[in-house]
């Protein structure tokens, strides 16, 4: 059964028309078998000075939807029906009927219409100045000579909170950090003064404190300019955050569009009610956890890390004799009981999967021990152990990966891919080897018979499960997650952690679970460590860290957080720290 | 950046020693020498050899003496610019190479142009319009380029510049001119001339041109940036030049440090059946008869021109991507 569009309750009388009015978007990709509707019957509005979020999972058509505004709808996707109409200083124009290379239409890209993308890393070229990159776009729309452009492209940066600004204008994209590029982006993206900004995902690549700064900025920039956003993101948080209405996208089709807080406390759709308690669920600790929080700290002690220390030497580059050493674990002391989860969160260069990593000896670290409790109560040094002695401790600590794509081999079947480590330790083979895949699959939700295909004909979080299939397949002790649940969409998230949870109890794990989520680790962990510059800046149970942290990095850290609440928005009043 | 330059330039000094030796060891490899080979040749056409003269002769160039020798005689001179003589020609080696260095050079840069002129355009047509009718026939045609040798080709397009256009075909000059001073119709004939060879010898590296334009444009189109400039309004063709072709274009760069020794010994077989006066059909008879100083005077200069190549691709690609400078 389709599900109608359910409409919120109407949004106060608006005394302004809307700048843009999206009526019956539908944008559809002719395959080899028919037609792909990646956007069926979309409607909404943009109102001057307001932000509508798109919220959806991935697949959901909402960047198709956002691309179709400015016409720039990749090959071979096209506008199969409905309008646009945008409302600008020339009168009214349907944006859908234009022609998608002509000049009209580019006059309104970039000029009236400005977005900004989710990859500061790749959206701006890297041959480029920034400087270039900007006078580019200002010139492109107004009739500015090259200086008085260069002075509004300063301007500009400045405007964005870019430090000195004058020295970035030389700059290339990578002398720039994340952060700063997303700046720059921005200020590329307003060098027109756009009626509307169309922003997808743009601090979803971003670590939450830098998040937590553009979306300031933006919203600072929004009540300056007066613009229109349209504002993409599978972010609950961030919606809650910064959104004045919101659009739910499923499957292609706009399922509720409604005021942000009747979308977060009486939504209407099946779905965005499965959306927002999927989020809402891992803002409390997960049940599991009070159960076994009696005996955690009686459990014997199966991992004990002290003084753990990993140099990188600098990199020897063709034009440059070397640079500074970077120190990314520094001294690093942690414990970890027999079946609890350890939090280990941070922002990224904190050094926090190099810490996974030298743990499981994949990289070599430069001191200190990584004490190992064994099944008969003795203590092994993994940081001691030869080849062999490794391979051993390997069976008992395994290793679950971010990228659900790029951490099965394509051209294995699920079946060779779980059953490969019990077939190079020699445990396994033949039947018994199949029949105990078959087991494995079924442990982690998939029927057994998924052993022959290829890894290809699973989605994101189907793969994930069947690399802790993988992971649980040696019946080991400890798995280290680096970011396992990082690349999923919110609802799957949130089945994967169960999964775990549940393995967890099933098989008496240990986890070390490496996340720059503070909400998944406050729902999944025990305890958590927080990491700041190759350190261990505080180390605590997850509620006493999240309710009263004592560093002043935790503290910045988690008021940047944002909550799945629209009442409690509080990313303006959040604590800084700078340790310098 | 100088220091780099300076440290590269350094190391090049040992790097062309040892390879002067490998080239004159690899000279001496076949059995005999020059002297041993015009004696064979006398012998054939039952000419008397003289054994005091040829005795003379090896005196003369220090044969009879061991390698190393040899070889110091020769590096002796060649450092003090001196590449010694050609037996064959009876004159010193230098200006032999010098006097076909400018045609050679003509011929091989214009042919160049030729190859970029054709592939690069085709190749980004093909990646901008990837799978398309027009995409399928340049590629086809670019294999067919790609298998059909040159000296096929060559023997081809002469057939049909002497059958249809009735042209004199072969060489750079006409007869009248060979040996003339230079004048405007010196000039204008050889332009007449040089169309062959610069078709023949083009067109057997557009084949592989093109795929590789067409490869390197396909990665950059689908990034990110392409859609930035795009969403700003740029015009297509303005955008795809300045951004994903730009981009593709840094690796043809670090091509350039083969394109240098390919001036000198690209293309001798097309030379050869073109009848044409440049480099390559000499080095060639060299290396045929032995002519020990004049082909390793060759070869050297072949190394020093693939050594200085790479040094100045790797100093353009530093120069075109800020992303190798900074690194």
């Amino acid at each position: 059964m389709p599900e109608g569009l359910v409409q919120a309750p109407a949004m106060p009388a608006a005394l302004r028309q809307p700048v843009l009015e999206v009526r019956n978007l539908t944008i559809g990709f002719p395959l080899r078998q028919g037609t792909l509707r990646a956007v069926d019957g979309v409607d909404f509005d943009l109102h001057a000075g307001k932000t509508l979020c798109l919220v959806g999972e991935s697949g959901s058509g909402k960047s198709a939807t956002a691309r179709a505004i400015l016409r720039i709808v990749p090959r071979p996707g096209q506008i199969e029906a409905g309008s646009i109409l945008y409302r600008g200083a020339g009168g009214e124009t349907d944006i859908a009927k234009l022609d998608p290379g002509g000049r009209q239409v580019r006059a309104i890209r970039g000029g009236e219409i400005a977005m900004i993308f989710q990859e500061p890393m790749t959206s701006l070229s890297p041959l480029h100045t920034i400087g270039f990159q900007l006078v580019e776009a200002i010139r492109l729309h107004t009739r500015l000579d090259r200086r008085a452009a260069r002075a509004r492209a300063i301007e500009l940066l400045r405007r964005v909170e870019v430090p000195r600004a004058e020295n970035a204008f030389e700059r290339y994209p990578f002398e720039y950090s994340g952060g700063m590029r997303q700046r720059a982006m921005i200020a590329m993206a307003l060098a027109c003064n756009p009626k509307i900004l169309i922003a997808d995902e743009p601090t979803t690549a971003l670590d939450v404190t830098t998040q937590a700064e553009i979306l300031d900025l933006m919203r600072e920039l929004q009540r300056d300019l007066g613009m229109a956003v349209l504002f993409i993101t599978h972010d609950m948080g961030v919606v809650a955050e910064i959104a004045d209405e919101v659009a739910v996208m499923h499957r292609g089709r706009l399922v509720e569009r409604g005021p942000v807080e009747d979308i977060f406390l009486a939504p209407q759709a099946a779905y965005s009610r499965m959306l927002i308690q999927s989020v809402l669920r891992l803002e409390e600790p997960a049940p599991q956890r009070a159960q076994r929080a009696e005996r955690l700290p009686n459990a014997p002690i199966l991992l004990k890390v002290d003084g753990l220390t990993k140099v990188f030497a600098p990199r020897k580059g063709l034009f440059r004799r070397g640079g500074e050493a970077v120190q990314a674990v520094a001294g690093v002391q942690l414990e970890l009981r027999e079946g609890e989860t350890l939090g280990i969160v941070g922002e990224s260069g904190s050094g926090k999967t190099t810490l996974g990593r030298c743990i499981m000896r994949i990289l070599e670290p430069e001191g200190g021990s990584i004490l190992l409790r064994q099944r008969d109560g003795s203590v092994t040094d993994v940081r001691g152990l030869d080849r062999a002695g490794l391979r051993q401790a390997h069976r008992e600590m395994r290793m679950i990966f971010q990228d659900p794509y790029g951490s099965l081999n394509p051209r294995m079947t699920v079946g060779e891919v779980i059953g490969e480590p019990l077939l190079v330790n020699g445990l396994l083979s033949g039947e018994a080897l199949r029949r105990r895949v078959g087991e494995l699959l079924e442990m982690v939700g998939l029927p057994a018979a998924a052993a022959e295909r290829y890894p290809h004909a699973f989605s994101g979080g189907q793969r994930q499960r069947i690399s802790i299939a993988r992971a649980v397949a040696l019946s080991p002790r400890l798995i280290v997650a680096d970011e396992a649940t990082s690349a999923l969409d919110v609802s799957i998230r949130a089945q994967v952690l169960d999964l775990l949870l549940d393995m967890q109890e099933r098989l008496g794990l240990s986890f070390l679970f490496i996340s720059h989520d503070i909400g998944v680790v406050r729902y999944f962990c025990d305890r958590m460590a927080v990491m700041y510059r190759g350190r261990i800046v505080e180390t605590g149970s997850t509620e006493q860290v999240c309710s009263a942290p004592e560093h002043g990095y935790t503290r910045a850290l988690l008021s940047a957080v944002p909550s799945a609440d629209p009442r409690r928005r509080g990313l303006g009043r959040r604590s800084r720290y700078r340790d310098e | 950046m100088l220091h780099f330059i300076g440290r590269r330039l350094l190391a090049m000094v040992p790097f062309l020693l040892l390879t002067s030796v490998t080239v004159f060891t690899l000279i001496q490899l076949p059995p005999g020498d020059y002297l041993s080979n015009y004696a064979a040749q006398l012998a054939e056409s039952s000419e008397t050899v003289d054994q005091a003269t040829l005795e003379n002769l090896r005196q003369r160039y220090g044969l009879g003496q061991p390698l190393p020798v040899q070889y110091l005689k020769w590096m002796g001179g060649v450092l003090q610019g001196d590449f010694g003589q050609s037996f064959e020609w009876q004159q010193p080696v230098w200006p032999l190479i010098r006097e076909r260095l400018g045609l050679t050079l003509l011929v091989t840069l214009s042919a160049l142009l030729f190859t970029w002129a054709v592939a690069l355009p085709i190749g980004i047509y093909s990646a901008v319009r990837k799978y398309s009718l027009a995409d399928y026939l340049f590629t086809f045609l670019g294999f067919v380029g790609l298998a059909v040798p040159g000296f096929l080709l060559g023997l081809l397009v002469m057939y049909v510049a002497v059958t249809w256009f009735g042209q004199s075909v072969g060489g750079l000059f006409s007869e009248q001119y060979e040996g003339a001073p230079w004048s405007l119709d010196k000039v204008l004939d050889l332009l007449a001339h040089l169309w062959i060879p610069m078709i023949v010898i083009g067109l057997s590296g557009t084949a592989s041109l093109i795929r590789i334009m067409r490869a390197n444009l396909l990665d950059e189109l689908n990034k990110p940036y392409v859609e930035t400039a795009r969403a700003k309004g740029l015009p297509e063709w303005k955008l795809l030049l300045r951004y994903p072709v730009r981009a593709a274009l840094n690796p043809f760069v670090s091509t350039l440090g083969w394109i240098l020794p390919h001036l000198v010994s690209g293309s001798v077989i097309v030379a050869v059946v073109l009848n044409l006066p440049i480099a390559g059909p000499l080095l060639l008879q060299s290396l045929l008869t032995q002519d020990m100083y004049l082909a390793g005077a060759f070869l050297l200069l072949l190394c020093c021109l693939t050594v200085l190549g790479t040094l100045l691709s790797d100093i353009l690609l530093a120069l075109l991507d800020p992303r190798i400078r900074f690194e």
